[in-house]
């Protein structure tokens, strides 16, 4: 399906957003304006942003580590995120998560989740209460190459099946878990075949492309709303930094990390849509601009917003108490 | 007032939660039994029985039998939590938690701290504890420090039919994770239930036995061995004050400390290896808050730091009996 200019513009936006506040949180982290541990998502913008685009708020994921960038694929405000990941009062979460657990359950955002192979099974679960429901929506479990070899994933997989619930398994595959190549930890000759082998449809996606992974998620999607069972995307893409922010990656080769950059996503897709006439370079640097300007505000509010108030430390443990 | 079995309490506040809110869903191994074998589904109604019935009011969209799986069991609910359904996940036995975790203690008791209170996981998970059914060492054990120690759950320990009832209802109607331990011995035991729903308060302690003397405070399936060892003591005109907290967290650590201020003499009973126990930890609040009431030091009976044995004469020793519970009462006693 031919998307229109505002859709397309809303896909560009939210790639950019990805790009700007990631590249702006290793400035901030370096700067020791963040506490704590970073994992962007720089270079992955296509696939979040792909799988997200037709989903509602009404539709759930759950995210990893590297969240920042689920988060905003699906509508999570910019400057609630970076007071989050600077620990600040007004965050989403009350900078009570930071990085790791940024959370909008009222964009369906199920949170980041540091614990690797950690989201899987919930998202079978906020499946099965669409399943339950008869809604016609479906929950998404994003997860990288590391956590497909986790047992919990491997659980998830079969629940799914065995449940026939509305889940979708998106496999992020980078590269790299931590700092072992998926091609060394993935036993398996790919992601999809394993995922295949529980019992569902599974497909390699090339991650570089926005087109190509909104196409796939399509076919899951279209299962889903179906309620016709679980479906699983190994989305091939690059990760452009190490595992954290400080990652000084001695273990890729500078060939590498060049060669990285060179599936960049972005351009992928600025190409595509001015060669073809759906958008125009002037549109796109419109939104460039446009979204720069929003990361700097969402900075300057994190720079300026107080640490959460003592008061709230044993706060929200319980609903009741 | 009919009489009921523990095991029937909790089956009638199931069925009668699960008649009122249609959110609330069962899921586990063999909650129904029988799924995709040659005869009749629903037959097992979990492996001690306490889901009779319940798979053939409420059908495979409530009732849901799952794959030996615990780490998926526990993630679904916890999915299913805080996407807006209220499951009730099984545990089989307790003993199984080493393997889903994670999914407890990391995932849905900190989603609603995590994410800034804006989130609610209110899953009630089942599971059955301990020893004395010759069951060997991997499923005998108790666990409920495990629990009790992870801030964001709350965890019961029903000691009578009465009790089983009205925590699990409190449970099935509030919005926090509840693990919910359901004592093997106790199963076949019974006290007067009401027919009706109703709802004991969590953190709200049970003074089983009124005494002036001592103080016991016994858990979950030591709770009957302390009355056995307080009627023993009677005899001898010993009046044992017996106090069943009924949760361990939320712990009602006001009506222990009132009860020791009125006796100065305190006996803690808890089925669990003696580091980290729940007598341990208790023991250690009121020698924090209620050093000036005791008249002699605290003594704990619990199990030894083992496993659980699986010969029957070594497995009797193993449990806090009553006649370990006399023992430490009338050494506490004795203190001048």
């Amino acid at each position: 399906m031919q998307l229109s200019r505002e859709e397309l513009s809303r896909a560009y936006r939210r790639m950019f957003t990805i790009r700007a506040f990631e590249e702006r949180v290793v400035k901030e982290f370096s700067a020791g304006n963040i506490p704590g541990f970073a994992h962007v998502y720089l270079g992955q913008e296509a696939v979040g942003v792909g799988i997200c685009h037709d989903l509602t708020d009404e539709d759930y994921i759950g995210s990893t580590h590297r969240g920042h960038g689920h988060c905003i694929a699906k509508g999570c405000e910019v400057k609630g995120m970076m007071l989050e990941i600077f620990g600040k009062s007004g965050g989403l979460c009350g900078g009570k998560g930071g990085s790791m657990h940024i959370a909008d359950i009222s964009k369906g955002m199920l949170g980041a989740n540091a614990i690797v192979g950690g989201s899987p099974p919930i998202a079978v679960g906020a499946a099965l209460t669409q399943k339950y429901k008869k809604t016609g929506k479906v929950a998404v479990a994003f997860s990288g190459d590391g956590a497909s070899n986790q047992g919990t994933t491997f659980e998830a997989l079969n629940m799914a099946v065995v449940l026939g619930v509305p889940a979708i398994f998106v496999f992020e595959n980078n590269g790299y878990g931590e700092h072992t190549a998926a091609s060394y930890s993935v036993g398996a000759p790919s992601i999809a075949e394993r995922a295949k082998s529980f019992g569902m449809p599974a497909e390699i996606v090339d991650g570089t492309d926005f087109f190509a992974v909104r196409e796939a998620m399509g076919r899951a999607l279209e299962r889903g709303r179906a309620a016709e069972g679980p479906y699983a995307l190994e989305v091939k893409c690059w990760r452009f930094m190490g595992h954290f922010v400080g990652d000084p990656q001695a273990y890729r080769t500078p060939d590498e990390l060049a060669n990285a950059r060179t599936h960049d996503p972005l351009p992928v897709f600025r190409t595509k849509v001015t060669e073809a006439r759906l958008l125009e370079k002037s549109d796109l640097d419109a939104i460039d601009k446009s979204v720069l300007q929003e990361v700097e505000e969402a900075v300057e509010a994190a720079l300026a917003s107080p640490f959460p108030d003592l008061k709230t430390l044993e706060k929200d443990v319980y609903a009741r108490y | 007032m009919p009489r009921k079995s523990y095991r029937q309490a909790i089956n009638e506040a199931l069925r009668q939660e699960m008649r009122r809110d249609p959110n609330i869903i069962i899921l586990g191994e063999d909650v129904a039994g029988g799924q995709g074998a040659s005869g009749e589904v629903g037959v097992v109604g979990s492996v001690f029985g306490v889901l009779g019935g319940l798979y053939k009011e409420f059908g495979p969209t409530r009732v849901i039998d799952t794959p030996i799986s615990e780490s998926a069991i526990i993630g679904t609910a916890a999915g299913a939590a805080l996407t807006g359904l209220r499951p009730v996940p099984e545990i089989m036995f307790v003993d199984f938690v080493g393997v889903c975790f994670d999914q407890i203690y990391n995932q849905t008791a900190k989603f609603r701290y995590m994410f800034g209170g804006k989130a609610k996981a209110p899953m009630v998970m089942r599971a059955t504890i301990g020893a004395g059914l010759r069951a060997g060492a991997q499923h005998s054990q108790t666990l409920h420090p495990l629990f009790t120690m992870v801030p964001g759950l709350k965890v019961a320990m029903p000691a009578n039919a009465y009790d089983a009832k009205g925590l699990l209802i409190e449970a099935l109607r509030g919005d926090d994770p509840v693990i919910y331990l359901e004592s093997k011995v106790l199963y076949d035991s019974q006290t007067e239930v009401p027919d009706e729903a109703y709802r004991i308060p969590f953190g709200e302690a049970n003074i089983v036995r009124e005494g002036g003397a001592i103080t016991i405070v016994a858990f979950g399936p030591c709770v009957a061995r302390a009355m056995a060892a307080a009627e023993t003591l009677a005899k001898d005109g010993v009046d044992v004050e017996v106090v069943d907290p009924r949760t361990t967290s939320p712990l009602d650590e006001d009506t222990i400390l009132e009860s020791v201020e009125k006796t100065g003499r305190l006996v803690l009973v808890d089925e669990s290896p003696p580091r980290c126990s729940l007598a341990a930890d208790v023991a250690a609040i009121v020698a924090d808050k209620g050093f000036k009431f005791l008249k002699a030091p605290i003594k704990t009976v619990t199990c030894p730091h083992t496993p659980v044995p699986f010969a029957p004469n070594l497995e009797d020793e193993f449990i806090p009996n009553p006649r370990r519970i006399e023992a430490a009462v009338r050494a506490v006693l004795k203190y001048d």
